[in-house]
């Protein structure tokens, strides 16, 4: 389904990701794990398409489509869902009327009918329900005046309502509390079929204990320097990442 | 000094110098404004005397005048003897299908969802005669009579009903006011009056959109709108369709009276041409709007939505002399490439307990200038006198400017105002945010937009607001990447 290849990208100059593989199919759940400053958010913004990176080289292909060649909104419509690890405010915009400007542009963009409004609000209900958000937030702006928790709860009630082939979920437990941080992993769980696939950017071992990855990945330097099973997790929840920056610090010449 | 003062006089007592009679044929006059071109109006037009006086008194004071140049805006110095001051309705050049009609204005009606029968009336494809709008005009007429409400085209109002003409024109924007007043009622060449009667609602949003001006009038518009005690009206100016007019010059008067315990709402669209991208072209549009609540509970409210014209110059006010009467202004004002507006409010407090309301948001993008210019006036005796006012301005890209010019005089104690500004930038996190969600970036600016006029396009008539909406898109399209 994702297919990153000798990815090579900088910011300003200062490479960021300096050849990075991953493949992800789908029904998997990939955790990307990594201390502060190893690129794991670069990674997320540049498959997502954001316009303050340089990809100076390799390629990011997408059930058989190169992204590089595609704009962000075209990503997504091709099925590509990034859950912001800050979530935007637009005031005056409700979440309602967000998504449903959303859906319409999608389904447009796949030669499909509009949505009718009735199969909106009852889809909308359905969702509503799997991530336990109250319906008078998505009556609200969008993430207007929210709550951190509020915020990455609506985060994944916009991507149940999208319907994603992809996810990548970018620090979504950074800032919740524990009882938040069930709900959104509940929420994700409930989502997970065997069509889709997850990339979980995290950088604590604590949201895998409830979204149980197939694999795991250490970024680290720009690079994926191990990668493993649920057990890696584990063992870098034990042992920290200062084991890993020791044994790649050469690496960082 | 005095060199200025004999032009003046020659102005004034100057004789018949270009000969015109009424009784020429003629369709347009030819440049140039004196007494004589003042007559020529009145009488082409079968005024009454006394509309002829009233003009001439203003065209003498006119000369009096200096342009003012207190706004922030630019342009040239205008040369009003360049100007031609009267021309007959035009008829349009016969169009026989849409075809024919410039390809990207259609893709604009397009966009704003106008329907192919009203993209025919404005691009002047001849219409067929049973949709033609003079039947709509008339069963709509009739409806309104029935109630004693009068709805009509100034000219008109003028001739049958002179008694009413005689007493408010004049009384709210009178032609000493300023500058474009004073030019605009020496030279009006049409517009709309209205009358609601005591105690009546008027059942139906009256709106020129029903076309009951005939076309062509737009230069020198003159509005009346009269609701007397306990009457209402809802009041709809102007088309979000693209408007396309020669003339350059636009000077408009609009005065609404609000009688005890009625309410007249006022809601515009602007869509005027704004010149190219370089800010070659243009309307320069010099609008002097104001209303009074005259009696005590009366209320006001204007809504604008202003997207077009080159020179923006217009500043909807009321003055609120019934007690516990209430002014309300409401306003979108968009500008882009090199377009310049400067337009705001005035809320001037003499009433007891009068309440005013100012939400302004401005946007700005390319190379434009986009000015907030309000003052809140509050009288000594206006006891309890309240306003809240808040200004926004919302930036796209870095070569726009975006000023408030915010005037407050309190001269009473008693008095309670709130003044809340912001300023902010469209942020590329918004539209990335909004790309994320597969919302392209001209959709995303429309939505972000939209979200940010919100307050203001609420309070449109619902189907106004929807081609507002549409509009703000259209505006700004291409502002961004």
């Amino acid at each position: 389904m994702l297919e990153i290849k000798d990815l090579k990208v900088s910011v300003e100059g200062k490479q960021i990701l300096k050849g990075l593989n991953l493949t992800v199919k789908k029904g998997e759940v990939h955790a990307i794990m990594g201390p502060n400053g190893s690129g794991k958010s670069t990674l997320a913004s540049v498959i997502a398409g954001k316009e303050d990176y340089t990809v100076d080289g390799g390629s990011i292909t997408f059930n058989g489509k190169d992204m590089l060649e595609l704009s962000p909104d075209e990503r997504a419509k091709e099925g590509m869902f990034l859950a912001f690890q800050y979530p935007v405010e637009i005031p005056g915009v409700s979440t309602i009327n967000f998504l449903k400007t959303a859906i319409s542009e999608i389904r447009q963009y796949r030669g499909l009918p509009p949505m009718e409004a009735k199969d909106f609000l009852k889809i909308l209900k359905e969702k509503q329900k799997v991530v336990e958000i109250e319906a008078n937030l998505t009556g609200r702006s969008v993430n207007e005046g929210f709550s951190g928790g509020e915020k990455k709860r609506n985060e994944i009630f916009q991507m149940a309502m999208l319907e994603p082939s992809l996810a990548i979920l970018d620090e979504t437990d950074s800032g919740l509390d524990i009882d938040a941080l069930r709900i959104v992993a509940t929420g994700v769980n409930k989502l997970r079929t065997k069509e889709n696939a997850f990339v979980v950017i995290t950088h604590y071992q604590r949201l895998l204990e409830y979204i149980v990855p197939d694999f795991v990945h250490v970024l680290y330097q720009g690079r994926i320097v191990k990668s493993g099973t649920r057990e890696l997790a584990l063992e870098l929840e034990g042992k920290g990442y200062d084991w890993i920056k020791k044994e790649f610090s050469e690496l960082a010449v | 000094m005095s060199g200025s003062n004999e032009i003046l006089e020659e102005f004034v007592q100057g004789e018949y110098k270009y000969g015109f009679t009424s009784d020429i044929e003629s369709d347009t006059l030819p440049p140039g404004l004196n007494e004589d071109v003042v007559r020529f109006i009145s009488t082409k037009k079968g005024e009454p005397d006394f509309m002829l006086e009233y003009r001439l008194k203003a065209f003498r004071h006119w000369l009096t005048m200096k342009e003012p140049h207190w706004a922030h805006l630019h342009y040239p110095l205008i040369n009003y003897q360049n100007i031609s001051y009267y021309s007959a309705p035009k008829k349009p050049k016969e169009i026989k299908s849409l075809d024919e009609v410039d390809p990207e204005l259609l893709r604009t009606f397009e966009k704003l969802g106008i329907s192919l029968l009203e993209q025919k009336r404005l691009s002047g494809v001849a219409v067929d005669a049973v949709i033609d709008s003079v039947s709509v005009k008339t069963t709509f007429k009739e409806s309104l009579s029935k109630l004693g409400i009068i709805f009509c085209s100034f000219s008109e109002a003028v001739k049958e009903h002179p008694e009413l003409i005689k007493k408010y024109m004049g009384s709210v924007v009178p032609y000493t006011d300023n500058y474009f007043a004073a030019l605009n009622a020496a030279v009006f060449s049409d517009g709309s009056f209205c009358y609601i009667p005591k105690g009546v609602r008027c059942p139906m949003e009256l709106s020129t959109y029903f076309r009951i001006n005939t076309a062509g009038t737009g230069q020198f518009e003159r509005t009346l709108i009269i609701a007397d005690e306990g009457a209402y009206v809802s009041y709809l100016e102007g088309c979000t369709a693209p408007m396309r007019d020669e003339n350059q010059l636009h000077a408009a008067v609009v005065e609404i009276v609000s009688h005890a315990d009625a309410e007249v709402k006022y809601s515009t669209v602007q869509n005027w041409y704004p010149g190219d991208k370089d800010g070659k072209g243009g309307i320069y549009n010099f609008v002097t709007k104001r209303g009074i609540c005259l009696g005590n509970n009366a209320k006001i409210s204007w809504t604008q939505v202003e997207t077009g014209s080159a020179i923006t110059w217009k500043y909807p006010s009321v003055i609120l002399k019934g007690d516990n009467s209430v002014g309300e202004f409401y306003s979108i004002a968009v500008t882009n490439h090199m377009q310049q507006a400067d337009t705001g409010t005035k809320m001037t407090h003499l009433g007891r307990n009068t309440k005013s309301t100012i939400v302004s948001k401005g946007i700005a993008a390319g190379k434009s200038n986009n000015s907030y210019r309000g003052l809140v006036k509050v009288n000594r005796g206006a006891s309890n006198a309240r306003n809240f006012s808040q200004c926004d301005s919302l930036l796209m890209g870095n070569n726009c400017g975006a000023h408030t010019f915010p005037y407050i005089e309190i001269n009473d104690k008693s008095a309670q105002v709130e003044h809340e500004a912001t300023t902010s930038k469209i942020g590329e996190d918004q539209i990335f945010y909004c790309n994320q969600r597969g919302i392209d970036t001209e959709k995303a600016i429309g939505l972000i937009v939209n979200g940010y006029c919100r307050e203001v396009l609420n309070k449109l008539p619902m189907e106004f607001a929807v081609e507002a909406q549409k509009l703000l898109a259209v505006s700004l399209e291409g502002s961004v990447g």
